[in-house]
């Protein structure tokens, strides 16, 4: 195990490696031009060039990536062209409102998807199992927007249950932060609840076919007894396969959510720098989403073996 | 558990491992009852005279001079103050001065500082302050730059007295200090002011002597920019009017709201989680409109223009880009742009409508949208087929429909248009670009510009016609500069009007400007707040909470 464990945590170096060059790259071969951007519209070109020398746009691209290499070495993620303010600074101040709304989101998704896939799965056919696939239908079709507005008009405008935007911060207290917490989470975990809930429902589907289900039924286990002990923990690795990759699913849903819910996270920051064309915010957070990315597959990966004895690394 | 577990809930749990599904009821229950504890217990705590309001974007940065944001502008007026400012009807007024003279000869204006003015660290607002000002000024500014080459010295006669002497008269000293938007001329501290004009100042350095302080260690980007009242500021005795007059605080804090869905800012005002929200698009009026709580009214307003490329066919040829001004039709394009006739105008004059400057002389056969003289104009012209590549912005809401009016209206006058869908920050890099068009150059593109910034023939960049210093579209007229120095030069107001009339008049020659009609955009504000006076852009002087 801890042989695997190295051997993964290693892996990483490369991965992150070519996504540096590649988003390196990629920022500056695309359109746009940090320093027209900051000059603005009347700025002569003379001012415009200057601006992108003081900024050291017009070193060579190799010596570009140089600096930026050794300042990322050195833990050094540069500064923000726009805001003047230190990259993990801005990172620092987005971080905690993504990570709530991963979270709560993931946990809402798992508790809810889970039983929802088994319960379909355990009523094949049923009303119950077209109940379920129906509504994983539709979570799947109608964009989190459109379910972010819906759920705003229901519980904050006509209801007035819960505020309409913005995040509390954990530190403002909990009940602060679960009212603002609580709609956009749930709105983000709709299309996560979806996916879960069908893979589940195959997956335990698949498993409750096996000869050893029918011979835990002979047994004379009960339908609970067989579900919980034989059939989820067989059909587990898929799911969790499916929760890590749904990870991404989860962050192209955060950008979206914290748009409609103005919650100042690192999705909206993703989109902001985008458009500003801020290099050193954009290379940062995409640097620190794959590193986010290749670690939940690596947690998922060690998973496996819990679940399931038959892995070993 | 068993006994206690409802039902639904158990069915739900089948599936779970009874530890696991015990544990899972557990945390389900406890959520559960947190929310309703927070649904129930948690008052919505309200700070008195705290103003919470969704601007149109989101400030980015913090320098009104290097960045021409209209967001910054607004920032800029919290956090600083005019020497001199321009009042409601157009006329210039001492701000921060409390007097000037003009010598004789026009050569000289002394400026004296109005006493006890204070920069927000405490410290005194002295007259090397303003002229660092000035100095960064008019090396940034395309109006500061045209006083910037008239000016022969500056001192500081004393502490709250300076001296500026011109190598020669020039007409437009107060006008340019006056300039109120498009980097408006705000008075900094000496040390802030210091700072290279291509080089945005740093938050730390927002340090002004204007009403409200800006609260950097509060400022989180993406989130809210919080300023607060400030306690030493002596506002003038006059009431407020345009930019001038007494700025009298009237709320203890300001927090602007990052809130970038539109729908989202428009919840949050009825649901009266924001004070204000000051723009709304216009499919989101009718729910604003129908709020008996909510009062709506234009915050800005400002002129579409369009612009051609001087440098590159089809444009190089005069006559077709008379064409194409016969060709668009500004009330078809400011009904697709804007929609509703209560917010915009039919507006043929360079300068903004209702501005003394305003006149339809020249363009009355204008931008009328007439497609067959247009097409006889073109086939005079010689027009060989050479397609208009027109980039516009997609993600801009109030210019994303303007490119494919604008090809609608040309391709009935017989234009092959090739449009290109774009960002708005792809746009300015590739508007700067002098390349053929078909080589990553364009033809053509809209804009707009605020009401404030259409008010003279100098201050817009578009408007540039020097064949060595013009961008955006390289025009080159030297009787068009002529004109343009001949009115920075004239002091009388009706030398002024007949000089911008020949400006507009020689514009329907060569094309520089073409005007596409006026808009208002328009926000909401919660009743409870009231407006002391009628401001020009969204202050926050004379706005109170009740």
């Amino acid at each position: 195990m801890t042989g695997f464990l190295v051997k993964r945590v290693l892996s990483v170096v490369p991965v992150l490696a070519v996504v540096a060059v590649v988003v390196f790259l990629m920022l500056r071969l695309v359109p746009g031009d940090p320093a027209a951007v900051l000059a603005g519209d009347t700025a002569t070109p003379d001012q415009v060039q200057a601006l992108r020398e003081r900024m050291g746009l017009e070193r060579p691209i190799a010596v570009q990536f140089g600096i930026w290499l050794g300042q990322l070495l050195q833990g050094d993620l540069g500064e923000s062209y726009f805001l003047r303010k230190p990259v993990v600074e801005l990172i620092a101040q987005r971080l905690e409102p993504t990570l709530a709304l991963g979270a709560v989101a993931l946990v809402i998704s798992v508790l809810v998807a889970v039983p929802l896939g088994v319960l379909a799965a355990y009523r094949q056919g049923h009303w119950i199992d077209r109940a379920v696939m129906g509504v994983s239908v539709a979570g799947f079709s109608v964009p989190v927007f459109v379910m972010g507005y819906l759920l705003v008009y229901i519980f904050s405008v006509q209801l007035e249950w819960l505020p309409v935007q913005g995040y509390a911060r954990l530190s403002e207290g909990l009940g602060a932060w679960f009212e603002r917490i609580i709609l956009p989470a749930c709105t983000l975990s709709i299309a996560y609840v979806a996916l879960i809930a069908r893979i589940t429902r195959t997956s335990v589907l698949e498993v409750l076919g096996e000869d050893y289900i029918r011979t835990a039924r002979a047994k004379g286990l009960t339908d609970r007894e067989v579900l919980s002990a034989h059939a989820l923990r067989n059909a587990a690795v898929p799911i969790l396969t499916i929760i890590g990759i749904g990870l991404a699913v989860l962050i192209g849903g955060a950008v979206v959510t914290e748009s409609v819910y103005a919650i100042p996270g690192l999705g909206r920051l993703t989109v902001e720098a985008v458009l500003a064309r801020d290099f050193p915010v954009i290379q940062a957070l995409i640097l620190l989403f794959s590193c986010a990315y290749v670690f939940v597959n690596l947690m998922i990966d060690l998973g496996y073996a819990l679940l399931d004895p038959r892995i070993r690394y | 558990m068993k006994a206690t577990m409802p039902r639904s809930l158990r069915i739900l749990l089948a599936g779970v491992r009874p530890g696991l599904a015990a544990l899972v009821a557990q945390v389900m229950l406890a959520l559960a009852a947190v929310g309703l504890v927070a649904l129930i217990a948690w008052p919505t705590a309200v700070i008195a005279q705290t103003l919470k309001v969704v601007m149109h974007s989101d400030l980015k940065t913090v320098d009104p001079l290097v960045s021409t944001q209209y967001i910054v502008r607004n920032h800029g007026y919290l956090v600083w103050d005019q020497l001199v400012a321009l009042d409601a009807k157009g006329q210039i007024r001492p701000q921060m001065a409390e007097k000037w003279e003009i010598s004789k000869d026009e050569r000289t204006y002394t400026f004296r500082l109005r006493a006890g003015l204070e920069w927000h660290d405490g410290t005194p607002v002295t007259a090397e302050d303003c002229i660092a000002s000035i100095q960064r000024f008019v090396r940034r500014d395309p109006t500061g730059m045209r006083l910037g080459a008239f000016i022969a010295s500056m001192d500081a006669i004393d502490a709250r007295t300076f001296r500026l002497v011109l190598k020669e008269p020039f007409g437009m000293v107060l006008d340019a200090l006056a300039k109120p938007s498009l980097a408006p001329m705000l008075i900094m501290p000496k040390a802030v002011a210091q700072t290279p004009p291509t080089e945005p100042i740093r938050p730390e350095q927002v340090i002004g002597s204007g009403p409200f302080i800006f609260k950097r260690d509060e400022w989180k980007p993406g989130e809210k920019v919080v300023y607060v009242r400030n306690p030493k500021y002596k506002p003038r005795a006059e009431p407020p009017s345009g930019f001038a007059g007494g700025k009298v605080a009237m709320v203890e804090r300001i927090e602007w709201l990052a809130v970038s869905d539109p729908q989202t800012a428009v919840s949050a005002l009825v649901r009266g989680e924001v004070d204000l929200v000051e723009t709304i698009p216009a499919d989101l009026l009718p729910l604003v409109e129908k709020e008996k709580q909510l009062i709506v009214l234009p915050f800005a307003s400002g002129q579409y223009f369009a612009r051609m490329n001087h440098a590159h066919p089809p444009f190089d040829n005069p006559k077709i880009r008379q064409a194409a001004m016969v060709a668009f039709g500004q009330e078809q394009i400011l009904k697709g742009a804007v929609g509703d006739s209560r917010y915009f105008k039919v507006c043929r004059s360079m300068y903004a409508c209702g501005s003394p400057l305003a006149s339809e002389v020249g363009m009355k056969d204008l931008v009328r949208g007439d497609a067959k003289r247009a097409q006889a104009m073109l086939k005079e012209a010689g027009y060989d087929g050479t397609p208009v590549v027109l980039p516009y912005p997609t993600d801009l809401a109030p210019l994303a429909p303007l490119g494919p009016l604008l090809r609608q209206q040309l391709e009935r006058a017989g234009f092959k248009v090739q449009l290109v869908p774009m960002d708005w920050q792809s746009m300015g890099p590739r508007l700067r670009k002098k390349d053929k068009p078909s080589e990553g150059g364009w033809s053509l593109f809209a804009s707009f510009y605020d009401t404030r910034d259409s008010l003279d023939p100098i201050g817009r960049t578009v408007l540039n016609t020097n064949c060595k210093t013009s961008f955006l579209g390289w025009p080159c007229d030297e009787k068009f500069e002529l004109l343009r120095e001949a009115y920075s030069r004239v002091t009388d107001p009706q030398g002024r009007i007949d000089l911008a009339r020949q400006i507009q008049e020689r514009n329907t020659e060569i094309v520089a400007f073409v005007p596409l009609g006026e808009a208002r955009f328009v926000g909401a504000m919660n009743r409870r707040l009231e407006q002391t006076f009628e401001a020009p852009i969204t202050l926050f002087w004379g706005l109170r909470k009740k």
